[in-house]
């Protein structure tokens, strides 16, 4: 009943697909170290400057960075359920979820394109025109540093994601052998999970510390 | 709907829930609990979305071990970084 063939230095199918997985894997520990280093510099900053941090926190978009949230985590549940339906071959119902899935990740850009626009309208980008209401410039504009760092290097994961997800939601429409495809199928779901955990974390830290005013 | 469909759901439900959770409690008087709790749920969504959504449940071994060597990595790169910084006089 399977299709599946397995290339020619794999014993079967099965074996070709763990290989796969654990490479993914492999490489996802290694983008774990990209983000982890900069999450570990928004920790050394926010123990040097907490007040500073929490004041930053302030100006962040709330209900953006909420809204993008469960953005992503509605897109990587129709990516996990177009994944499973790889296996019974459907042909149109993998190419609209991985399509809608994409087409959610272009909303997510462009809230985030929205709120660059407002954070740097407001004078927040840090640089020579870096300008924020109050006493602890220094740490502020080191929050938003990472801010922006941070969150840019995920829209560009997001990006990535996006061009893969709808890429693929293509190639299965039209290939002639859609079966082929599920192994590429699964490792970009596991791509696209990962860049919605990255921003799992993202979110509490840029947009929800000091956020309750005794 | 399939058990696999039905779990997905379920975890998207609970997922979109400590989401509300969260930044619901972001406005809570918990003073320094607010990191701590915060962070904990970003872990326990991660978990979620690394079991379920990734199927993690269903590999073996290797697997396992490769995913959970990023996240040892990590927890090495920031304790012995802390260490230094925590403890400069």
């Amino acid at each position: 009943m399977s299709e599946a063939v397995a290339a020619h230095q794999f014993e079967e199918a099965s074996q070709q697909r763990e290989a796969v997985t654990l490479g993914m894997w492999i490489f996802l520990a290694t983008e774990v170290l990209v983000f982890g280093a900069l999450f570990l510099g928004y920790v050394v900053y926010r123990i040097q400057y907490p007040a500073a941090f929490a004041a930053g926190s302030n100006e962040t978009v709330l209900w953006a960075g909420s809204l993008n949230t469960a953005i992503l985590l509605l897109s990587s549940f129709l990516v996990a359920i177009a994944v499973h339906l790889t296996e019974s071959n459907a042909k149109t119902s993998v190419p609209l979820l991985l399509g809608s899935a994409a087409a959610l990740g272009v909303v997510f850009l462009g809230v985030k394109a929205y709120e660059y626009a407002h954070e740097i309208h407001e004078g927040f980008f840090p640089g020579p025109g870096f300008h924020f209401p109050g006493p602890e410039q220094q740490g502020v504009e080191m929050f938003f540093v990472l801010y922006f760092t941070l969150t840019a290097l995920h829209a560009l994961h997001v990006l990535i994601g996006v061009a893969l997800l709808g890429g693929y939601g293509l190639a299965w429409f039209l290939a002639r052998s859609r079966r082929r495809l599920a192994p590429s199928i699964d490792l970009t779901g596991l791509y696209w999970h990962f860049v919605d955990i990255v921003w799992v974390f993202l979110f509490p830290l840029f947009y929800l510390i000091g956020r309750h005013h005794p | 709907m399939t058990s696999s469909t039905r779990q997905n759901s379920l975890a998207l439900v609970v997922l979109l829930l400590l989401l509300g959770v969260t930044v619901a409690m972001a406005y809570l008087d918990i003073g320094v609990w607010h990191t701590p709790a915060a962070m904990l749920i970003a872990v326990a969504k991660a978990v979620l979305i690394l079991l379920l959504f990734m199927n993690l449940r269903r590999e073996r071994g290797v697997i396992l071990l490769a995913a959970a060597t990023g996240f040892f990595w990590l927890a090495i790169m920031i304790s012995l970084t802390l260490s230094d910084y925590l403890t400069r006089g």
